[in-house]
């Protein structure tokens, strides 16, 4: 499955790792939450890079404390209307302040790109190249947005109030 | 009214051009129906019995005429003549055409509106007082912050795939004319005793196949957190409500299913982080938008109108007219006018091409411009001055706009029902149409004073016949069409769903039976009294006897 | 056993529209390809070909017309639920847009 990384198609050295298989030495392994706090330790121990996937319904909290300590979040989105994902990667961003790469797994279609990119997604894997090659022109579909986000992107107010200012 | 500045102009454009391009691909095929659905959903376009419908927002029911000239436009051009006012305060087309429907949307961003976010599991119009901004009785007009609530909720990244679709509706004065009660989240401006205003926040009402009123969560909300509170309790939906079930996803069974307590507290938890923080809206914003609200230059008028009391006295269907359908306004030497869309055998809330024009030419003429819609599927001018309302009358009869029948036995909400809807167990329209014509005595209307009858041609209640005094449900008893009755529904700040009162009736009964009801309160009222109240002070059971005595 | 016809909603405009013997779709139920209710399965493949131009085809049922006289007009099939009827033929209560 494709990767987009940093706005364009990337190798993935990420290995998901299922919960039964045994950890590869020195390779990037992403977990499930479930294995990341059964094995917490171990893991660490293993000195390669490490990432949790948390699925839709599980709480970002689980993850507060642990956010300097990981390389890599998934997120799942199980189908395109589990938007729990958005609220997810909001609060490991903004609340937790989660720093490592953000990536959007699952059901990722193209018109859900900018709003992921919103939240603080930086990396999705996608079911197809047609949908990874839409990516830059979805980002670019919109410049105007009325809500702040982590993102950096000025919303409307923000502009309005700059326009203010200098008249 | 609001205005759109570059920013909120170039919003739409992209909105539209993303739309275009999602069409294209839809009909190229390089789109399945699965993928495109969402879109154009979130676009306001479903797919009907006949054809598509396509649902125009109109923000908090306020139009300008310009705009209503181009929904004429729209109808005469694009589809079939006439469009069909609705419970939300927005507009729907039964015919437009998928190939037209980006055209459609540009046409409409020309004159700054749009069907942004009308349909699909997202934030809808915000709906509010129909009488905003000039109710005698109102702390603060609630448009202002209907407003900034659109803005926030406009392609809100965290909030566009909810659990179900949300509701949000705003109201300015203690009387309850935006049915707060019934919806996803209540907004009401009230005031503090130092003087304040601020927002009683009500949480999970709502219609449809579980009716619920909605729980006060905070009772005063101090208004520069409007946004960050809004946000809280949408996070708190987002990961909470349930996904499993289509029938349970709404934040009212959420709100039920933890119990209102717990619910508050989850929100007030979240609600700590949010705060004061970036979310809130900049004092200058506020101001910004409350400029756009502010009054407009009336005329300085005596309150009384000695020329209006001898038009009234000269003419009894122009006093009767101004006896339903006017209310009070807060500019002295002004009315509020209520044009009825419920003329005697026509389809409840639907305008043709022609009464839309007409009505944006008196609103120019008559009302400063400005017209409004009411979620009881009326439209409203705001503005208009007592020495002119004889004449706006006389130009209202022959478009058939000045029914005297406002709040009144013949005023019914109907959902469109089976004849539109692929949803709908039964008909709605031709009952309303019947009653209509059953009770097409205007003295006989007046006699019984305040009743208000809603039907609804599925559970799914956007007829929200929960709420009537009389509701009317109709029901598929194999293959054929029957109704069910429920009394004693309330959407002001009396809340109260309706009551089931027995066996459903076929389409051939329904009527009688209603006329019985009615028969029934006329005999057992006490002067004054409407037939809620007389229904509160003596319960069900002498409305059963009336209707299931004969049987 | 009734038979049945398949029904769609065209793609471009929204138009109801029936599954015609000549493989394509046609706005008026009189043209629609009638079969048993046995082959309805198979009528549904039969149009997979030209799905592509209309949105969610499914299968109703219906009853023929009592058959016309030998020299009389072909009968025209009508769907057995009320629903359908109002989808084929129009809303009741705009008889202006009758199909």
């Amino acid at each position: 499955m494709p990767l987009i990384r940093n706005g364009a198609i990337a190798a993935d050295d990420w290995i998901a790792l299922a919960d039964e298989a045994p950890v590869p030495q020195g390779r990037p392994v992403i977990v499930s939450l479930a294995r990341w706090q059964a094995e917490r330790a171990a893991l660490l121990g293993g000195g390669a890079s490490l990432g949790v996937r948390l699925a839709s319904y599980e709480p970002a909290a689980a993850l507060a404390d642990d956010v300097g300590l990981l390389a890599l979040i998934a997120i799942a989105f199980p189908t395109f209307r589990d938007g729990r994902g958005f609220s997810l990667a909001r609060l490991l961003r903004e609340r937790y302040g989660f720093s490592g790469e953000l990536r959007a797994v699952g059901n990722v279609f193209r018109d859900q790109f900018l709003f992921m990119h919103r939240c603080g997604f930086d990396a999705y894997e996608v079911a197809d190249r047609t949908e990874a090659e839409a990516f830059s022109a979805a980002l670019a579909s919109f410049s105007v947005f009325y809500q702040r986000t982590g993102d950096g992107r000025t919303p409307a107010r923000a502009l309005r109030q700059l326009r203010r200012a200098a008249e | 009214m609001y205005r759109y500045d570059e920013f909120d102009h170039a919003f739409v454009a992209q909105r539209v051009n993303q739309f275009r391009e999602q069409t294209a691909r839809r009909l190229s095929g390089a789109l399945s129906e699965d993928e495109f659905k969402p879109h154009r959903l979130m676009n306001g376009l479903y797919l009907q019995l006949h054809a598509y419908m396509l649902r125009v927002a109109i923000p908090y029911g306020t139009l300008s005429s310009r705009q209503m000239r181009k929904l004429a436009h729209i109808a005469r051009a694009y589809d079939r003549g006439y469009g069909h006012f609705t419970t939300r305060q927005n507009i729907q087309y039964n015919w437009p055409a998928l190939k037209d429907v980006p055209d459609i949307l540009m046409e409409l961003a020309k004159v700054e509106m749009h069907a942004i976010q009308t349909s699909g599991n997202c934030i809808r119009n915000v709906t509010a007082d129909p009488f905003a901004g000039v109710a005698a009785d109102e702390i603060e007009d609630p448009r202002i912050y209907a407003e900034i609530i659109r803005q926030w909720s406009s392609l809100h990244p965290e909030f566009s795939f909810l659990p179900r679709k949300f509701k949000i509706a705003v109201t300015g004065a203690a009387e309850d004319r935006a049915a707060i009660a019934f919806h996803d989240i209540g907004l009401q401006l009230v005031r503090a005793d130092d003087g304040a205003v601020g927002f009683a926040v009500l949480v999970g009402g709502g219609q449809g196949r579980t009716p619920m009123i909605a729980k006060t969560i905070r009772p005063f909300l101090p208004k520069a957190h409007l946004l960050s509170y809004l946000e809280a309790i949408l996070r708190v939906y987002n990961l909470l409500g349930r996904r499993d079930n289509l029938f349970k996803a709404r934040i009212k069974i959420l709100v039920h299913e933890v119990g209102t307590e717990a619910f508050t507290a989850m929100v007030e938890e979240e609600w700590a982080h949010l705060a004061g923080g970036p979310v809130e809206l900049p004092e200058g914003e506020l101001e910004r938008i409350v400029a756009y609200f502010r009054p407009p230059a009336y005329e300085r008028l005596p309150a009384d109108s000695p020329a209006l009391d001898v038009q009234v006295r000269a003419d009894p269907a122009f006093a009767a007219w101004v006896r339903a359908n006017l209310v009070a306004h807060k500019q002295p030497g002004y009315a509020i006018v209520n044009l009825s869309l419920k003329a005697e055998g026509e389809p409840p809330g639907d305008a043709t091409a022609e009464q839309m024009d007409a009505v944006a030419n008196l609103a120019d003429r008559y009302s400063l411009g400005e017209i409004r819609v009411t979620h009881e599927q009326n439209l409203v001018l705001p503005n208009v001055k007592a020495g002119e309302l004889y004449a706006l009358w006389q130009s209202l009869v022959p478009l058939g706009l000045a029914t005297a029948n406002i709040g009144h036995v013949t005023d019914i909400i109907a959902c469109p029902g089976l004849d539109y809807c692929s949803l709908a167990n039964a008909r709605s329209i031709p009952i309303a149409q019947a009653i209509t014509r059953r009770f097409n005595d205007l003295a006989r209307i007046h006699d019984l004073a305040e009743l208000r009858i809603k039907i609804s041609g599925c559970i799914n209640a956007c007829g929200h016949h929960h709420v009537g005094h009389i509701g009317i449900l109709g029901v598929d008893k194999k293959g054929e069409e029957f109704y069910q009755i429920t009394l004693g529904g309330d959407a002001t700040q009396t809340a109260a769903i309706g009551s089931i009162i027995g066996p459903a009736f076929s389409s051939d009964q329904v009527v009688d039976a209603v006329e019985i009801l009615v028969n029934t309160y006329v005999g057992v009222r006490a002067p004054g009294e409407r037939f809620l109240d007389t229904y509160r002070r003596l319960g069900a059971a002498p409305f059963k006897e009336s209707l299931y005595a004969a049987h | 056993m009734a038979d049945q016809v398949l029904t769609a909603n065209r793609l471009s405009d929204g138009k109801v529209v029936f599954f015609d013997p000549d493989g394509g779709w046609s706005e008026r139920i009189a043209r629609a390809r009638v079969v048993a209710k046995a082959d309805g399965k198979a009528l549904i493949a039969e149009a997979a070909s030209s799905t592509g131009e209309v949105v969610d085809p499914y299968l109703i049922d219906v009853d023929s017309v009592a058959e016309a006289e030998p020299a009389g007009p072909v009968p025209s099939p009508v769907p057995r639920r009320y629903r359908e009827r109002i989808r084929a033929f129009g809303p009741s209560i705009h008889p202006q847009f009758a199909k």
